[in-house]
């Protein structure tokens, strides 16, 4: 009689929990932001742990990096395999957990950073420490980055329990929420956001004068740390900055940027200075009037900074593997794909 | 740290663990340290304040007891030597000692509670009149901590003083069992204001792991989370907005504010209270009630009977009676009765101490006039209704007024004063308040309450729907508990039944509580008084 009431007890606590865990789960899972629609940046990290982890060069930054350079092209014309780790306003030290966190799982030859996140010296907002942190699979370079990155209204247990953050969400919910709840469509190429638009730079703003050029102390430290990984794990780091026209770039902090380049023996691309050399126009290469490149600049600038991988570095050429060429035939097809797609939506064919 | 903080809850499950796990001969002492530790993380500058308070209320009610100890034992050991007389010059020279602890242990007490909490309020009013009198000079502000809960653990203190003084209690002799009597950490930030006698016995005691109280305690949490995350802090959203902006948010707009602020009020110190006698009573510590379905009134002085009853009685034990039996009030007393006559003199000394008290209750709530207004303002309706209630009597029995339909109207007609009382709590000045008030007679914006400008007040359709919802589920559960405990009740329902309730509860908390990014963390309201 009282085995079976213990056993009544122990049944009712087990399908009460797993009520609990399930409903639980379903909500969060429903209430999590999908990224799929308008705000796609938010779902470019987690796409990296669907991929094979094999690629000889990574791209880490910002939008700088994300919308600038396309690994279809540099596979297609250098055979290089290559992934970008990148998303909107991606703090520094934010990439540098993310090439940790690259690191437990392969060590590229070459990582490519862009400079522009060395303006902050602190988290500016919320938003996008979500749109990188959350799809960061759970680990120490994870826990290490939400530390680094949470502001003052952040707790960290939001990130533990996304549901705690989205709660309120319900009141916004779209079809996409439920469409997208366990499986999602991947947004980018290898971590590259194609854009094939165009709007042509025009009037670019003079950058505000600054207080203080000078990049901040925490900026400088995760600089720092990024080489030092980059030198012990035997990865050769690029810096980079991009050729987008706004944010202004200061000479003061390019200055910064060359001197540090040459005190630590790295090489450092400023795109900017480089424009017949890549070719990029302006009037053609950006959809946002100079903010970030579209198909066609990132194309360019991809072709020079391959050519550069190839000769220079000698990153190979790795076309002739069957079972990664398999795997580009189809990346490939999807990045056409989309191509069309956005030509017949932009009326551009 | 506030109670809806994810580092409170952090904090309880800890302790909770090490409640029930440590010797049960210990737990008063974790609550000890449990509670200097939540006063700490507060604001480590406020802990002297609470230490100075323990320490001399503990030292002058056990000079009190003790010479009243010694008394007895001396009058009983020289009962025969001395004579009538000698034995009263004993006890008056005895009495002045006691007399001289408590007033110590009173003034030193109340004057750091008023110059902490009074001090800017009086150089406030002293350079008004300065400036009223065409003097250019003006005092300067101080800069004043206000320790969190100082109005609370003080007035405990001090009643527990009292009632050693008067002999009701016996004086706790170990100063670290009754430092935690002061700082009990639930109830150290908005009450109730426990008294000793009632409180000692299960604070002190040893406790075992009780599956249902542990459960009722739990069920009484969730529930003052429901009412202050999901009603009071959405609720507030929409008052900010119409007591922010008086030039924009006049007229009908004041009736709104007026009723969501009562609303809001309610829903965030009854929440609070739930919360801070479920986790005592997690802890197996009985809390006394400190709401008795307030809004159910029929009247004001009913109202004041049910709504924040710690410290109503309080006042009443600790001022109003003293104040009532005084020798000066005794003269007065005469004095009235020779002059005004029977009728109208016997009730001027109620008046006189109902005003101190109600004085006293609303500079309690905040340094500042609105508050006193209000004070006063509740002073006036209850003299005026008391005064006239013959008069009331004779209506009602004239009109038999009496029927389930009249006591509704007479609910509805105290809660409307209340919410009206309430509005110089809400404004927080009396002249705009008054402006206020006149602008529902003269702004016949009266259209605002069905065009969708309420949607303009930071609330969306969808959280209209979740505070009606919210205020039906609380008007409910307040019907219900007329005929007992809501738990009971629902602890006698089948498992899945309850199940689906309490974990509805929970998902109604979880989903619809106003929480996190996007919502500004608030404090309780009580918290700040």
């Amino acid at each position: 009689m009282e085995k079976n009431m213990k056993t009544k007890k122990c049944i009712k606590i087990s399908v009460s929990a797993a009520i609990v865990l399930v409903t639980l789960f379903l909500l969060q899972r429903l209430l999590v932001p999908k990224y799929v629609d308008d705000v796609v940046e938010g779902a470019f990290i987690a796409e990296y742990y669907e991929e094979e982890k094999d690629h000889n060069v990574i791209f880490i930054g910002d939008c700088e990096v994300y919308e600038n350079f396309s690994p279809a092209v540099l596979w297609q014309e250098y055979g290089i395999n290559s992934y970008i780790r990148g998303s909107a306003q991606q703090y520094i030290w934010q990439s540098y957990y993310l090439l940790e966190d690259t690191l437990r799982y392969e060590t590229p030859e070459v990582a490519v950073f862009n400079v522009l996140s060395l303006q902050y010296d602190q988290s500016q907002r919320e938003a996008y420490n979500r749109m990188t942190l959350e799809g960061m699979e759970w680990s120490l370079p994870k826990i290490k980055a939400i530390l680094a990155s949470m502001r003052e209204e952040e707790n960290f247990l939001d990130y533990v329990f996304p549901i705690l953050r989205y709660h309120s969400r319900w009141s916004e919910l779209t079809e996409a929420d439920i469409e997208y709840m366990f499986d999602k469509k991947p947004v980018s190429h290898n971590g590259y956001y194609m854009r094939v638009d165009v709007k042509a730079a025009r009037d670019v703003p003079e950058g505000r004068i600054l207080g203080d050029y000078q990049f901040g102390e925490n900026a400088w430290k995760y600089l720092d740390k990024i080489t030092a990984l980059c030198e012990e794990k035997g990865i050769e780091l690029i810096l980079i900055k991009a050729p987008s026209l706004y944010p202004y770039w200061y000479p003061e902090w390019e200055a910064q940027v060359e001197e540090y380049a040459a005190a630590h023996n790295l090489r450092y691309i400023n795109f900017l200075e480089l424009q017949e050399d890549t070719g990029i126009d302006y009037s053609t290469d950006t959809y946002d009037g100079g903010l970030h490149m579209n198909l066609s600049g990132a194309e360019k600038l991809s072709r020079y900074l391959g050519k550069m991988l190839t000769e220079e570095l000698k990153v190979p050429d790795r076309r002739d593997e069957a079972h990664l060429s398999a795997l580009w035939e189809e990346k490939i097809a999807a990045y056409e794909a989309e191509k069309e797609e956005q030509y017949r939506y932009y009326g551009m064919k | 740290m506030l109670f809806t903080s994810y580092g409170f809850l952090g904090f309880l499950a800890v302790l909770f663990l090490l409640y029930y796990i440590i010797p049960r001969k210990c737990q008063w002492g974790l609550l000890l340290g449990a509670g200097y530790l939540f006063y700490f993380l507060a604001g480590a500058e406020y802990v002297p304040y609470l230490l100075v308070t323990t320490v001399t209320i503990w030292f002058a009610a056990y000079r009190i007891e003790d010479n009243a100890d010694r008394q007895a034992a001396y009058l009983k050991e020289h009962r025969a030597e001395l004579s009538k007389e000698e034995k009263k010059a004993y006890k008056d020279r005895q009495k002045k000692v006691r007399l001289g602890w408590i007033l110590g242990g009173i003034l030193l007490n109340i004057g750091i509670l008023a110059v902490l909490k009074y001090t800017n309020f009086a150089i406030a009013n002293i350079n008004g009149l300065l400036g009223a009198f065409g003097q250019t000079g003006r005092l300067s502000f101080l800069t004043l901590a206000l320790p969190l809960g100082i109005s609370f653990y003080t007035f405990q203190a001090v009643g527990y003083l009292i009632d050693v003084y008067r002999g009701t209690v016996r004086a706790q002799r170990n100063p670290f069992r009754f430092a935690l009597f002061v700082s009990f950490f639930p109830q150290l930030v908005q009450g109730p204001i426990s008294r000793f006698g009632d409180l000692a016995e299960s604070l002190y005691g040893e406790h075992r792991f009780d599956g249902k109280t542990v459960s009722f305690g739990l069920q009484r949490i969730l529930w003052g989370y429901f009412k202050k995350m999901v009603i009071a802090d959405r609720m507030l959203v929409g008052v900010n907005a119409i007591i922010g902006d008086t030039d924009a948010y006049h007229g009908a707009y004041v009736l709104v504010g007026m009723f969501f602020y009562a609303l809001e009020l309610y829903a965030d110190f009854t929440g609070g209270i739930d919360i801070t006698i479920g986790i005592a009573q997690t802890l197996g510590i009985t809390l006394q009630e400190n709401f008795q379905r307030p809004f159910f009134s029929k009247s004001l002085k009913e109202y004041w009977r049910r709504w924040h009853i710690s410290m109503g009685t309080w006042f009443r034990d600790y001022i109003f009676y003293p104040i009532s039996v005084c020798k000066f009030m005794q003269k007065f007393n005469k004095f009235s009765r020779r002059h005004f006559g029977e009728k109208v003199g016997k009730r001027l000394p109620v008046y006189l101490s109902s005003f101190v008290v109600w004085f006293a209750t609303g500079i309690w709530h905040g340094a500042s006039w609105n508050f006193i207004a209000w004070g006063l303002g509740n002073w006036a309706v209850l003299m005026v209704s008391e005064t006239l209630e013959p008069l009331y009597a004779r209506f009602h029995q004239r009109f038999g007024a009496g029927g389930r339909g009249y006591a509704a109207f007479e609910v509805a007609r105290t809660f409307l004063l209340v919410s009206m009382l309430r509005t110089f709590d809400c404004y927080r000045s009396v002249p705009v308040t008054f402006r206020m008030f006149g602008s529902l007679f003269t702004a016949r914006n009266w259209n605002i309450l069905w065009d969708g400008s309420l949607l303009c007040l930071g609330l969306t359709a969808l959280d209209y729907g979740i505070l009606a919802v919210g205020t039906f589920v609380l008007v409910s559960v307040s019907l219900i508990q007329r005929k007992g405990s809501v738990r009971e009740r629902i602890a006698a329902k089948p498992y899945p039944l309850r199940f689906a309730l309490w974990y509805g509860l929970f998902l109604a908390v979880l989903l619809a509580g106003a929480y996190g990014i996007g919502y500004d963390a608030s404090q309780f309201i009580y918290n700040q008084f």
